[in-house]
């Protein structure tokens, strides 16, 4: 295959099947399951292809179980792809050369790294030995990280004594003290209260800019994409479903916009039928669905047509659309 | 090389920390390790009330075996149970995925990670034991003879090392340690006594099939100066097998691990 040198990372047709027994319940399933096993194949990634240039930040979407997890897993080495092929930075993830993982960090909401009963200082002294930085570089990048996280004494109070948000800077801050250039973040805010999770945010897009990393993260908070990744690859049974920006994405879901007027008297109902699909009428409050193609005509004549106090024009949310995306397992 | 070197001191370094966070376990750790020490030395005792031998073993160098297990035992107590015991945990939290993806050796990291200070007087009186026995059954040491030792000593700790981390690293596919340490420290007690204190089959298979000899009688016959070179030279190859197999066996369950896990 050719590679372009703007790809920092190439999936091609990448597939993993995990294999699995069966087994009927009773004693009479357990004998049967012993000596004449069947086994079979379960898909969790199936032909999924992309690349992603240096320095992008994608947002991996989908429902549990979908298979981002194990993508995200077979692109750091962890699991081995059944077909296909993986590329990052020109190195073959599985093989797990020193080179390469001295290139990427993996970040899991649900697991930590540190020592629980020790300030994460003790931890950040053992990884930078571990990735052979000296004592003296280790605390320039410690204090770095530290400044952007907004991390200060509680860096020596034990980990157990952190807060879920501390704790989950301080997993953050070990994660990245040997300048990884791909970091790959499994649900990095998963149960973060919402000021928790702007401030990972905002580090996370601030680190992107200063730094040119590469960062790829799985969320089930739909303000981490938004707020964080211009592309988003959409999985959905282990199939590859969408990919490209937000913006279309959100267009190619939902082909209307909302409008809200706000009318100075109150109307009949039957007056916005030939505007557009009526969502919700109530009293002087009228929001309708309108197709992408006809909104100015429809607000011009709107605006002529009534007595209108105010105007409001907006995306269906993300999220709902993401989440009816799902449920309805394809893109229009 | 140096790097892990480093590494080795501050995982130690932090492992000492976190014991010293829990004040009180930690002097509990050490009262029991008085305890059982002094339990076992009684039992040796009463088996040579009277004068009787056990094998063609006197008191003062059955009590050198007692001093290698002892020292063993430290050396189990310090380095082998808490990290071997924790490789189920790592698989069962899925946090090995963290160590798969630092840049340095996995099973290096598994073995060494933690150090338990609670063994290292075991570890001190293991060998003042051997030592003060050895010097009361009439020993003259030479280097030859303190070399020959610390090299079946650590022929010892390789192969006990090796079997106890391929029966740990089985939970990559188990996720459970069917009570294997249980296994191992009866295996490590069988050579409290002397090799030829033992039947003949037993003696056999302590020698060759679970090498319980090379743990104790071999490095007590060491000191002693009693050792047959032949039984060195095969001793470097049996444990440098154990620890090749235990390697290998690594790789594969690893494999194993990366194309299962999920």
């Amino acid at each position: 295959m050719h590679n372009n040198p703007n790809d920092l990372i190439v999936v091609d047709q990448l597939s993993k099947y995990y294999r699995v027994a069966n087994k009927q319940p009773g004693f009479k399933g357990t004998l049967k399951h012993f000596f004449d096993r069947k086994t079979y194949d379960v898909p969790a990634v199936t032909d999924i292809s992309f690349k992603i240039s240096p320095g992008e930040v994608v947002g991996f979407l989908g429902a549990n179980g979908a298979g981002k997890t194990t993508l995200l897993k077979m692109m750091c080495g962890l699991i081995h792809p059944s077909t296909g092929l993986v590329d990052v930075g020109g190195f073959s993830p599985q093989r797990r050369q020193t080179a390469f993982l001295k290139e990427i960090t993996l970040v899991m909401g649900q697991k930590q790294q540190l020592i629980w009963d020790l300030p994460p200082m003790d931890s950040l002294y053992v990884n930078a030995a571990v990735y052979g930085l000296s004592d003296h570089e280790a605390k320039v990048r410690i204090n770095e990280l530290a400044e952007m996280l907004e991390l200060g004494e509680e860096l020596t109070r034990p980990v157990r004594k952190l807060s879920l948000g501390q704790r989950m800077k301080s997993e953050i801050l070990a994660a990245l003290l040997h300048k990884p250039s791909v970091l790959f973040l499994d649900e990095p805010t998963l149960g973060l209260d919402v000021n928790a999770q702007a401030r990972v945010r905002s580090f996370l897009s601030e680190y992107n800019k200063r730094t040119g990393a590469t960062i790829l993260l799985t969320s089930h908070y739909m303000a981490d994409i938004t707020a964080l990744c211009p592309r988003v690859i959409c999985i959905h049974k282990g199939k590859l479903f969408y990919d490209g920006d937000l913006d279309s994405l959100a267009n190619s879901l939902s082909p209307s916009r909302e409008v809200k007027v706000e009318l100075k008297n109150p109307c009949a109902i039957e007056q916005f039928d030939k505007y557009g699909e009526i969502q919700d009428l109530n009293d002087r409050f009228v929001c309708l669905l309108v197709s992408r193609d006809k909104l100015t005509d429809v607000v011009s004549n709107l605006l002529t047509d009534f007595d209108i106090i105010d105007l409001e024009i907006s995306d269906p949310p993300i999220d709902q659309l993401i989440g009816e995306l799902f449920i309805k397992g394809e893109v229009n | 090389m140096q790097r892990y070197f480093k590494t080795i001191r501050l995982f130690w370094s932090t492992a000492f920390a976190s014991q010293l966070e829990y004040q009180l376990n930690f002097l509990i750790e050490l009262l029991a390790m008085l305890g059982t020490l002094l339990g076992s030395v009684f039992i040796l005792s009463l088996f040579f009330t009277g004068g009787r031998q056990l094998g063609d073993w006197t008191w003062e160098s059955a009590l050198v075996i007692q001093g290698v297990y002892t020292f063993l035992d430290g050396l189990t107590n310090a380095l082998l149970r808490p990290n071997l015991t924790e490789i189920v945990n790592y698989v069962r939290e899925g946090t090995l995925d963290y160590v798969l993806l630092k840049p340095i050796d996995s099973q290096f990291w598994l073995s060494v990670k933690k150090f338990s200070f609670a063994g290292l007087p075991e570890i001190i009186l293991g060998l003042s034991i051997v030592f003060w026995a050895a010097i009361q059954s009439g020993t003259t040491f030479s280097i030859y003879s303190l070399f020959v030792f610390i090299i079946s000593l650590l022929i010892g700790f390789i192969i006990l090392y090796s079997v106890w981390f391929l029966i740990a690293a089985s939970s990559i596919w188990f996720v459970k340690t069917w009570n294997a340490t249980e296994v191992l420290r009866a295996l490590l007690a069988a050579g409290r006594y002397p090799i030829s204190a033992y039947p003949v089959i037993l003696r056999f298979i302590f020698t060759l099939v679970l090498p319980v000899a090379f743990l104790t009688t071999f490095p007590a016959e060491a000191i002693l100066g009693e050792l047959k070179f032949n039984i060195l030279f095969f001793g470097l190859i049996l444990s440098s097998l154990f620890f090749i197999f235990s390697r290998l066996f690594w790789k594969f369950a690893l494999k194993h691990y990366t194309s299962a896990s999920s």
